[in-house]
């Protein structure tokens, strides 16, 4: 194939799914000249599984992802057909918006802003091969020959990567819903030296909705009161489509152990590894023999179509018992199903062979992001899309990459796993990876994060001034809690027993007040009014901040002790194999993962305390060479 | 460098003559200042200068050793720290209680080789001594390593393992109800947090009654001798420090008053408690005797209670009968060699289920019955004495002590209508710190719990 030069820039970011369009969009707007490639334009931003972006952990991260500037939560505002929050019956740190998605719509609203975007090419290409040079990328080379030149690019090639589609015995090379894969550039990957591993997600059949009878299932509407993920979004979409609830039951458990010798899963057929957070139906049935029922929900995908995703029905079964297993269940029983469930391998990067910054030990200026990094989920994807996009940027433009802590984001959670950790199946967050969750709370996304947003440039003045003044009014009203005392005035004791709580004896702080399991701001504030009302979103900041005040100092005291451990950089000198007295299994880790702080070092698993007392004594040792040679 | 103040026993364990407690680290001296009772407070003394006083604890108030107290401030120390170091009487039992008395203070137990890391770490020894510290960081990680594998087959681990899985269970069920708030698990209620956390608080109790045990082996059970004027409590002591040979710690060059005798009775070692009190009341009218009495019985693991048979029950044995109501106690009538007064029925009938023995110290009658009595109460026979070493038994302690408070924080946050997402976090502390006890810190265990117990997916 002859190659031509088709073009010089900054950041080529190589495929356009949910990483990828953050990645882009980043990079573009931090004023680096973009090129998108995508096998397909029409698969820009597409949700090959369920239609729905939140919920738990990643609903968090959403919120995050806007926070520093991104867009998927702007886009999801836009094209939702649901949304709800759930976990409301418990406490505010685990909140979780989740929104069902019109996946058309999505993908055309994500699409529009790519090709508005200043800075940002979009173009159809298949990546075949990269330009590397002494260990440093410079480009890409298409099937069709284009070379396109670039100081950093980013690699986000999501199930595509040497796909392969499963169905019973049926099995053949695929990106997801048929869509052509990437094959030439797995192969280069190897040759230039990476570490690979097979990983295996799935998805349930699609079913016509004419065909299934909603009455015989339970309703799930979406939350009458407007939310959005986006700090920015203003308008609210009210008319909402309901979702609805079914069981599978024993019928379908005897049909599908009937079955079972036909299942890829128990066939041999796979050889990827699957997540256990996503397990194919067939498979629930062996390892949870004993649950009578498993819950289905019916999903629209989207306003303009009867397409319905059935959640809880991910499978591999070949398609005649796929619809023989769809219709044993209740409200499905003359269902048409639209199209055919599939299991999809793919090839993933060990993702220990990343700095956190996202950007490649091996291949300097190669950036990785998404499913690519051995993750799942949209979510997952797009908030590695977006730090790899800043600091592909970053890099670029000489700069330090932005590397987000665990105490700081749900996203510092993500990336610190899988660069520190790595991880042995696809990932998905969930609130209980993160252990500093109760200061990284959905409400507070902002708070967190803004101002490295806005320092990186991907925050407008207007936006960032608006969120100073926020952060003020919080701060203003905390201080006016606490400085306010309430007597046990005839009036206000009268007032606390109307709000189902008890007398008081002394004069109490509001702050103190407010602790009170019965009473919340707006109690509060009716006892001792602010001078002028204050925002909702102020309103519930000042509430969880004073009422959970205890918690989030145990959390934030734990931070401390982290922090101290993540300050202590470990200089590029040290080597590991020159360490007396380190586990041999801590040196093997150490020398892979490369951490850049005794903090990171220390999450590794297989490095004990030991270990880290002896690295410490060896980084202090060096030091003094170091500083004898110098001298 | 470090923001911690540690604690250790800087002398070799065993019982030497005087033990010395290091102390490094910020806190040093405002730590040991909340036990130590002198003339000045530590805060105000010149450093590098030796001072004179006692050691109390800072929540009981009980006052556990006269001691030495050296300050030094940094840098010129042993770790550039700020230290203080405390010398104690040899003997196991100061030198625990105040290793004790300073965790309770803030400061925490220090790790193998730690000060020695300090010192290398703040530039105070020289670089060729760098792989000796190496050296001695390995070779102390891998006997606590060691320790705890030779516990991970005993019986400590296996009821922490317990616990833990328990706990984990509990917090993998915390997890599924938020992580997958859809899915049809049952809602876990604060009413069953609140039952199971009890239910652990009190596992804990039972394992920290059992690290009692194991003191109690090393310390003696405490044994308070208690009666009226001449019943013969003075004889008692002399007929079981004389069958047991008693072991008298008099420690050379202190001015204790109270002199601690121990006996071994049936391999139960006994401390009888004021024993130069008894000795002296004995001899002279006591005025004090129930006064005295009370205050024997708090420290006391162990009641013996004397009653003289030639005499009826007096209104102060009433008392006393009725002051050993909650506490381990023998009962023995003695005198049996006289013409009886007492009336046996009654005694019985108001001790309940508690040993009656009958004496006659005067004939040597009885003693074994005694004997038997006691080691039936504290049937300890099965207990391994080598249980562990001094210094991970401090740290187990203290690590219970922790996990405990924990699960009672998470009660607490119950009661105060806290939401369980967020009292789980006072529940994995008490997770990790039980992990810590048996060397097993933080892992994946969550995760895989959660994905085994329950069956969750799209």
């Amino acid at each position: 194939m002859t190659t031509y030069d088709a073009g010089h820039y900054d950041v080529v970011v190589v495929g356009a799914g949910h990483a990828g369009c953050e990645s882009a969009l980043a990079a573009a707007r931090m004023g680096c000249s973009t090129l998108l490639l995508t096998i397909s334009l029409d698969t820009i931003a597409y949700m090959p599984c369920n239609p729905s972006i939140g919920g738990p952990a990643k609903g968090h991260v959403v919120r995050e992802i806007d926070a520093l500037g991104g867009e998927m939560g702007k886009v999801i505002d836009k094209t939702h057909i649901q949304m709800r929050m759930l976990n409301t019956g418990k406490g505010p740190a685990v909140y979780a918006l989740r929104a069902q998605a019109d996946k058309v719509l999505y993908q055309r609203e994500m699409k529009k802003t790519l090709e508005t975007t200043p800075n940002l090419t979009v173009h159809q290409g298949l990546v075949e091969r990269l330009i590397v040079d002494k260990g440093v990328c410079h480009g890409v080379v298409t099937r069709t020959g284009a070379k396109y030149f670039a100081k950093a690019v980013v690699l986000t090639t999501g199930t595509y990567l040497r796909g392969r589609v499963i169905i019973g015995d049926l099995s053949y090379e695929s990106g997801p819903n048929n869509q052509q894969p990437a094959v030439e550039l797995a192969h280069h990957l190897l040759e230039l030296g990476f570490d690979m591993v097979r990983f295996k997600t799935g998805t349930p059949p699609r079913v016509n909705k004419n065909t299934i009878d909603t009455s015989k299932m339970e309703e799930q509407p979406g939350d009458k009161e407007p939310r959005a993920f986006s700090y920015e979004t203003t308008e609210f979409i009210t008319d909402q489509l309901p979702c609805w609830l079914t069981h599978t039951n024993e019928r379908t458990h005897q049909f599908i152990r009937d079955n079972l010798h036909r299942a890829p899963m128990y066939s041999g057929v796979i050889e990827g590894t699957g997540p256990r957070y996503c397990p194919s139906i067939e498979d629930k049935i062996v390892r949870f023999a004993d649950k009578g029922r498993h819950q289905i929900f019916i999903e629209p995908e989207g306003r303009e179509t009867m397409e319905m995703y059935v959640q809880g029905l991910s499978t591999s079964l070949p398609e005649d018992v796929q619809l023989s297993i769809l219709r044993t269940i209740e409200g499905m029983e003359k269902v048409e199903m639209m199209r055919t469930g599939y299991a999809i391998e793919y090839d993933s990067i060990v993702p220990t062979q990343l700095w956190p910054s996202l950007e490649t030990k091996r291949v300097e200026n190669l950036f990785t992001a998404g499913q690519l990094n051995g993750t799942s989920g949209y979510e997952e994807a797009a908030a590695q899309g977006i730090m790899a996009g800043i600091n592909a940027a970053r890099k670029v433009q000489g700069k330090e990459p932005v590397i987000l802590d665990r105490s700081q984001a749900y996203i510092g959670v993500l990336i610190d796993d899988l660069v520190t950790k790595g991880t042995n199946e696809p990932y998905r967050l969930l609130t209980s990876r993160a252990e500093y969750r109760l200061l990284l709370r959905h409400d507070n996304a902002d708070l967190r994060l803004t101002d490295i947003g806005y320092e990186i440039g991907l925050i407008s003045e207007e936006r960032y001034a608006r969120f100073n003044s926020k952060r003020q009014a919080i701060a203003r009203e905390i201080e006016r809690l606490r400085e306010t005392k309430v007597r046990p005035t005839p009036e206000v004791q009268s007032i606390l027993v109307s709000m189902g709580t008890t007398e008081i004896n002394n004069a109490v702080e509001l702050a103190t007040l407010i602790k009170r399991p019965e009473l919340g701001y707006k109690e509060i504030a009716q006892m001792s009014p602010p001078p002028e009302p204050l925002p909702a979103d102020v309103e519930e900041q000042v509430e969880i901040q004073l009422k959970y005040e205890g918690y989030i100092k145990k959390a934030l005291q734990q931070v401390e002790k982290m922090k101290r451990m993540d300050e202590k950089r470990i200089p590029a000198w040290v080597d590991y194999s020159k360490i007396a007295g380190i586990s041999s299994e801590a040196r093997e880790k150490l020398e892979k993962v490369r951490p850049l702080s005794l903090g990171q070092a220390s999450r590794i698993s297989g490095v004990n305390p030991a270990d880290i007392s002896i690295l410490m004594v060896h980084i202090e040792q060096g030091g003094k060479a170091y500083l004898k040679q110098d001298s | 460098m470090e923001t911690d103040t540690i604690a250790a026993v800087a002398t070799p364990a065993g019982e030497g003559g005087i033990a010395v407690i290091r102390v490094s680290g910020p806190e040093a001296v405002s730590i040991v200042d909340q036990l130590y009772k002198g003339k000045k407070k530590l805060a105000e003394v010149e450093t590098h200068t030796v001072h004179y006083g006692h050691v109390v604890h800072p929540r009981t108030e009980e006052r556990i050793d006269e001691v030495l107290v050296t300050v030094m401030r940094a840098p010129r120390t042993f770790t550039r720290e700020d230290v203080v170091e405390v010398s104690c009487h040899g003997g196991m039992v100061p030198v625990q209680k105040t290793l004790e008395a300073l965790f309770a203070a803030g400061a925490r137990l220090a790790e193998p080789g730690e000060f020695t890391k300090r010192a290398f770490l703040n530039g105070r020894i020289d670089l060729s001594q760098a792989e000796a510290v190496i050296d001695l960081i390995r070779s102390k990680t891998d006997r606590a390593a060691k320790i705890a594998l030779s516990q991970a087959e005993g019986r400590l681990s296996r009821l922490i393992n317990k616990l833990r899985s328990e706990i984990l269970e509990t917090l993998a069920h915390l997890a599924v109800n938020v992580d997958y708030p859809e899915y049809d698990a049952e809602e876990m209620t604060s009413q069953f947090l609140e039952g199971r956390c009890r239910y652990i608080s009190s596992q804990i109790d039972k394992l920290l009654s059992t690290a009692k045990q194991g003191k109690i082996y090393r310390e003696g059970i405490q044994t308070a001798i208690i009666g009226r004027p001449n019943v013969g409590k003075s004889s008692l002591m002399n007929a079981l420090t004389q069958e047991n040979k008693a072991i008298v710690t008099d420690i050379p060059g202190t001015t204790r008053d109270v002199i601690e005798e121990y006996v071994n009775v049936r391999g139960i070692p006994l401390r009888l408690l004021d024993t130069a009190g008894i000795r002296e009341t004995e001899d002279v009218v006591e005025k004090i005797g129930v006064e005295r009495s009370r205050q024997a019985l708090q420290q006391a693991d162990l009641v013996l209670l004397v009653l003289n048979f030639a005499e009826p029950l007096a209104e102060e044995d009433r008392r006393l009968l009725e002051l050993i109501g909650r506490h381990t106690a023998v009962v023995i009538v003695n005198k049996m060699d006289l013409p009886g007064q007492l009336d046996l029925e009654e005694v019985k009938q108001l001790i309940g289920d508690k040993p009656l023995i009958t004496t006659s110290l005067k004939e040597e009658r009885g003693i074994e019955d005694l004997e038997e009595a006691i080691s039936q109460l504290f049937h300890l026979g099965k207990m391994d004495m080598g249980e562990g070493t001094y210094v991970s038994n401090a740290r187990h302690i203290h690590l219970l002590n922790q996990a405990k408070e924990s699960v009672d924080e998470v009660i607490q946050g119950i009661e105060a209508g806290m939401p369980l997402d967020m009292v789980e976090i006072d529940l994995k502390n008490a997770w990790q710190y039980l992990g810590e006890v048996i060397g097993d810190a933080v892992a994946e265990d969550l995760i895989d719990q959660i994905f085994s117990q329950f069956c969750l997916g799209k």
